[in-house]
This record gives C-alpha cells, sequence and structure tokens, in this order.
C-alpha cells in the first residue's frame, strides 16, 4: 500500500524561518564584534612594538627616559622572578585550599566560611592588595622589593587556583573514590593517587590561566617593587616588571620611550600566550595518559 | 521486573546438583543490625549468617536497603555521613563496629565491587596495581596483576593493552576489570552490589560464570534485582521489602526470609516471597 509522503521541502517565508533567520544573524554578528577588539589589540601592538623588539631588546639594560632604543632586561627578569614567586607560593597553598575545601571541609563551617572569603578575595581590586602589602610591608620594613611585589600577586592569585582547584576535584565522580576506600586505602592515599591525578589537568590549566593574569597585572606593583635600570635577579633590593614599565614609558612625550613601551606590551603578551600554550598542552599530555573525561 | 514470563524453575532444575549448602565457617554473623540515617530508618532488625565460599544472594525490590545492608560488611557506610549502624556484624567471630576495628584494614580483608563499574583513569595495569601499592606490595606487581586478570577472565583480552587507559575496555570488561582489582589485594570475602545492572546479557553470563569459578576462594554476596540470576548462582538467598512503618508512612527494609536458595525460589515459606518471585508484587 502506498503511503502519501506530502511535502517535505523546507518552508520558506513562515515566521518561525524568519526568527531563525534573524537569531543566526544575529550570532554572526556578535563573532564578529567580537572579534574586532581581540584582531585591532593583537595587530597594532604587533604593528607597534615590533619596531624594537628583539633579542637585544629583551637583554639591554633601560636607558633613561628622554633616550631612544636600548632594552627592558630588567623588566623581563622582574615579571619573570615576581610572578615565578608569587606562583611558588599561591599554587601550592591553593591547591591545599582547594583540596581542604572540596575532600574534607565540605560543608562545614570553617569550609563555607573560607569559601566565601576567596569569593570576596577573587573581587577585591588588585590595587587594594598592592595597598595591602605596602601598608603590612613595605612601610614596615622600610624598603620597596620584589618580595612585595610577589606577595601582592600571590594574594590576587590565591583565591584563583583555590576555586579552580575545588571546581576542578569536584567534577571527579565519587564513584572513583567509593572504589579506592573499598580497596583498603586512607582519605590522604585516595586523593592523592586518585582524586588529584584526575582533576590535575584542570588545576593545571586554572593556576596556569592565573600565572598569565598576574603577569600583566600593573596596579598592586607599582608602588611596592619601585625601579631599576639593572636587572635584580633578588627578591630583596627594588625592581621593576614589563607592565610597570610599560605604564612609566608610555606616558612619557618622548618618542623613545614610547617605542619600548610598545615592544614592552608585546613581549607581555608574547608570555601570557606563552603560558596559554603550556597550559594546553600540558593538560591535553595528562588527559592523555590518564584517559579521564 | 514482572516474572510472569519468567520462569525461575528452568534455572533452578539446572544446577540442583551443585547447590551445596553445607553448614560449615560462619564467615559473617549478623544480629540486629538496624541502619538509619539521620532520623530516617533505612532497614532494621536483620538477623543473617554468610557461610564460606558461598554465594548469598540478596534480593527485593527498590529501596528495601538491601545496598545498605551489604555496605555494613565492609563499613562503607562510614563514608556517609548520616549514616548510623546499630546492632553487631560479627566477621569471623570479630565485631565489626567495635571502636578498636580500623574499616581500612576491613576493607582490604573485604572487597565490593559496584553497581557501575568504576575504573580509576588509569592504565589496565596501574588499575590492578592499585590495592597491592597501596597495601605496600612491591614484589612481583606483574604476576599479580596477571594473575588478577586471569582469573577474572579478561588476561587474553587486556595482555596486549596493559599500558593504556583501562577507560577505553567496554562495560563489561570495565567491570571485570574491577573484580579483578578487586581480588588482586586477596580479600577473604567480595562484596558485589547489582554488579550486572548496567550490563548487557552476555557480560552478565561472564560474569556470574566467573563468580562460580571464584566461589571456591571467596565467600560472595551479591545484591541483585535479576531472580533469575540470584536462582543461576547463590546458594543462598536473603529476600527484603520495604513495608510502610508507623503513622508517618515512611518505608522501611526488612529481612522477610532467609534461606537456601532452592527453598526461596520453589517453595518460600512466607507469602510475601512467593508473592515477589512470581511476579505478584515488586
Amino acid at each position: 500500500m502506498a503511503i502519501t509522503v506530502g511535502d517535505l521541502t523546507r518552508p520558506r517565508g513562515n515566521a518561525r524561518s524568519i526568527r531563525d533567520a534573524i537569531a543566526t544573524g544575529l550570532m554572526a554578528t556578535s563573532v564578529v564584534l567580537v572579534m574586532i577588539p581581540l584582531v585591532l589589540v593583537l595587530t597594532y601592538v604587533i604593528e607597534r612594538g615590533s619596531a624594537l623588539f628583539g633579542w637585544r631588546f629583551l637583554t639591554s639594560d633601560i636607558p633613561t627616559t628622554r633616550s631612544s632604543g636600548g632594552g627592558m632586561g630588567p623588566a623581563v627578569a622582574g615579571t619573570l622572578l615576581i610572578t615565578g614567586t608569587a606562583t611558588a607560593i599561591s599554587v601550592p597553598l591553593g591547591v591545599m585550599g582547594g583540596i581542604y575545601l572540596n575532600e574534607y571541609g565540605r560543608n562545614s563551617r570553617p569550609a563555607v566560611m573560607l569559601r566565601v572569603l576567596t569569593d570576596v578575595m577573587t573581587g577585591v581590586p588588585s590595587i587594594v592588595m598592592g595597598l595591602f602589602v605596602y601598608t603590612f610591608l613595605v612601610l614596615r620594613t622600610q624598603s620597596l622589593s620584589g618580595m612585595a611585589g610577589a606577595l601582592a600577586l600571590a594574594a590576587l592569585m590565591l583565591p584563583v587556583v583555590i576555586r579552580a582547584t575545588e571546581e576542578m576535584l569536584r567534577l571527579v565522580p565519587d564513584d572513583l573514590r567509593f572504589g579506592s576506600f573499598a580497596l583498603g586505602s586512607r582519605r590522604a592515599t585516595t586523593i592523592w593517587r586518585v582524586a588529584l591525578p584526575a582533576a590535575l589537568p584542570g588545576i593545571i590549566s586554572g593556576a596556569l590561566l592565573a600565572i598569565a593574569r598576574a603577569a600583566g597585572e600593573t596596579a598592586p606593583l607599582l608602588f611596592v617593587i619601585g625601579i631599576t635600570s639593572k636587572p635584580n635577579w633578588s627578591l630583596s633590593g627594588t625592581n621593576t616588571a614589563l607592565s610597570v614599565q610599560i605604564f612609566r614609558n608610555a606616558t612619557q612625550p618622548f618618542e623613545g620611550a614610547q617605542q619600548r613601551a610598545w615592544a614592552a606590551a608585546l613581549t607581555l603578551i608574547l608570555i601570557a600566550f606563552a603560558f596559554t600554550i603550556l597550559a594546553r598542552l600540558l593538560s591535553a599530555a595528562l588527559t592523555r595518559r590518564s584517559g579521564a573525561f | 521486573m514482572s516474572m510472569a514470563d519468567d520462569d525461575i524453575r528452568p534455572a533452578l532444575a539446572e544446577r540442583v546438583d551443585d547447590i551445596a549448602v553445607t553448614d560449615d565457617v560462619e564467615v559473617f554473623e549478623v544480629t540486629g543490625l538496624a541502619v538509619r540515617y539521620d532520623e530516617v530508618t533505612a532497614i532494621s532488625e536483620v538477623d543473617l549468617t554468610i557461610c564460606e565460599r558461598e554465594i548469598t544472594a540478596f534480593i527485593g525490590p527498590s529501596g528495601c536497603g538491601k545496598s545498605t545492608v551489604l555496605r555494613c560488611f565492609n563499613r562503607m557506610n562510614d563514608l556517609i555521613d548520616s549514616a548510623h549502624v546499630e546492632g553487631s556484624v560479627l566477621y569471623h567471630g570479630v565485631d565489626l563496629y567495635d571502636p578498636r576495628v580500623d574499616p581500612v584494614v576491613v576493607r582490604r580483608r573485604i572487597g565490593m565491587v559496584f553497581q557501575k563499574p568504576n575504573p580509576f583513569p588509569k592504565s589496565i595495569y596501574d588499575n590492578i596495581a592499585y590495592g597491592p601499592r597501596i597495601a605496600g606490595i612491591k614484589a612481583d606487581l606483574d604476576g599479580i596483576v596477571e594473575q588478577s586478570l586471569t582469573r577474572a577472565g579478561l588476561w587474553d583480552e587486556a595482555k596486549d593493552r596493559l599500558r593504556t587507559s583501562a577507560l577505553g575496555l567496554s562495560g563489561g570488561q570495565q567491570q571485570r576489570l574491577c573484580i579483578a582489582r578487586a581480588i588482586a589485594v586477596s580479600p577473604d570475602v567480595l562484596l558485589m552490589d547489582e554488579p550486572c545492572s548496567s550490563l548487557d546479557p552476555i557480560a552478565t553470563g561472564r560474569i556470574e560464570e566467573l563468580m562460580r569459578e571464584i566461589k571456591n576462594d571467596y565467600t560472595i554476596i551479591i545484591v541483585t534485582h535479576n531472580m533469575q540470576q540470584a536462582a543461576r548462582v547463590s546458594d543462598r538467598t536473603a529476600f527484603f521489602t520495604a513495608e510502610v512503618h508507623g503513622p508517618t508512612g515512611q518505608r522501611r527494609g526488612r529481612l522477610v526470609e532467609f534461606d537456601n536458595t532452592g527453598t526461596i525460589f520453589s517453595n518460600p515459606a512466607d507469602e510475601r516471597t512467593e508473592a515477589y518471585i512470581t511476579g505478584r508484587f515488586g
């Protein structure tokens, strides 16, 4: 018996297909709008910054603001030193805090308090962190230092790392923990050998994004690390950073200083980019190894 | 599950000879067991004896507390904050709920296989070696891994991919991996909480075959929704049900009948058991 199939062609011109066309058009427009500032910033910085950028720029000392040419060696050193120290402080502490929140504290009173404080801390403007370090460390010790900058950045990174760790651990199914307990392992063993490895890719990418973000912070560093024109690889004594140098040089009326600011901006973008790539590669490698998620 | 078109008797008749209930060594002696989650009593008044090298099946409708009872044998209920266990569970004469007993040590003697296969996101090898490693065993891990996988009937399928992720295995293979992982620490008892509920009939058949094979070395308690499965593999069967309790209308689990599997399925003493196994209820 034959079945009447009827008209299967897509209807045109009715209300639903018009709404579909409008929605599709809006989404395409948004994609383009979002791309415009990103592409503009990137191309502009590359265009203006590449004039001076190069190995010499990355290694030579900072000249006086009036002279042209020169480099940002001390600022590269300062950014790597200060961000590196901030990472060494905040990542271990933050991961341990995240483990506490998800594996031990859960909904206990101290855990809930810590969670609220962490959320509040995430919203604190970065300059306030700088001010805090300035009053509590710089004024008391009467010295500007890279350490002060590292502490300010660590305070900014800490809540991000705590919450990233907690969220990633929460995604690890409890079935895995029960499986581990049922084999006779203690809580610490279960966390160390099952929960943490399963959450590691996510924790690493969260931490590296926090690092990339901190590397570009200017406000908290401005008044706690001071200034130097020679590389200072020590945590004590005045130091400088790329973000601070961009601010100082860009506000000068001299062409040479402005060129240095653009090249420093390019350097900072490349550092952040390198961290992002590293984050992706590391989590991809770890995910492949464990086959998780 | 309806039993109307699924007669249990053929499954039982096939194995009349190998149901060998002998009154040998008692592994667990349960008296007056009750478990409550905060104020809600999930199950109460359970008295049971589990014998060595037998397969005991727990059957009953959903929510009757059979899995809750199972988790009392390896103190997994400790991991649920709201759970409180009353009564006594003697394991070879030792009260498992004595304050001096370390649940971690208990769980090394009494292994567990879960409803959903839960391999760790590690290699097949590392999954099996996990238990022995945390128990501090370093010698001959390769041998333990091969032996456990062989016992679980997974060696031939897994031997060439030991270093690849366990998550690449099929559901049935994953469950056999979990059984291999549990027996790698040489436990005395194996608790299985609906181990086949997420598997197809072929994978289920392989697990049942495996249970019959390892029965000579382990005492097995299996919770199952599948009555044929209980009839096919178990030596003794406990039937649980949930009853409305008190004026609040709360449902509370009860052990209705505990007997030889043959008796439970062919000549049950309690009419509720009869109603359940003939498909008139549940």
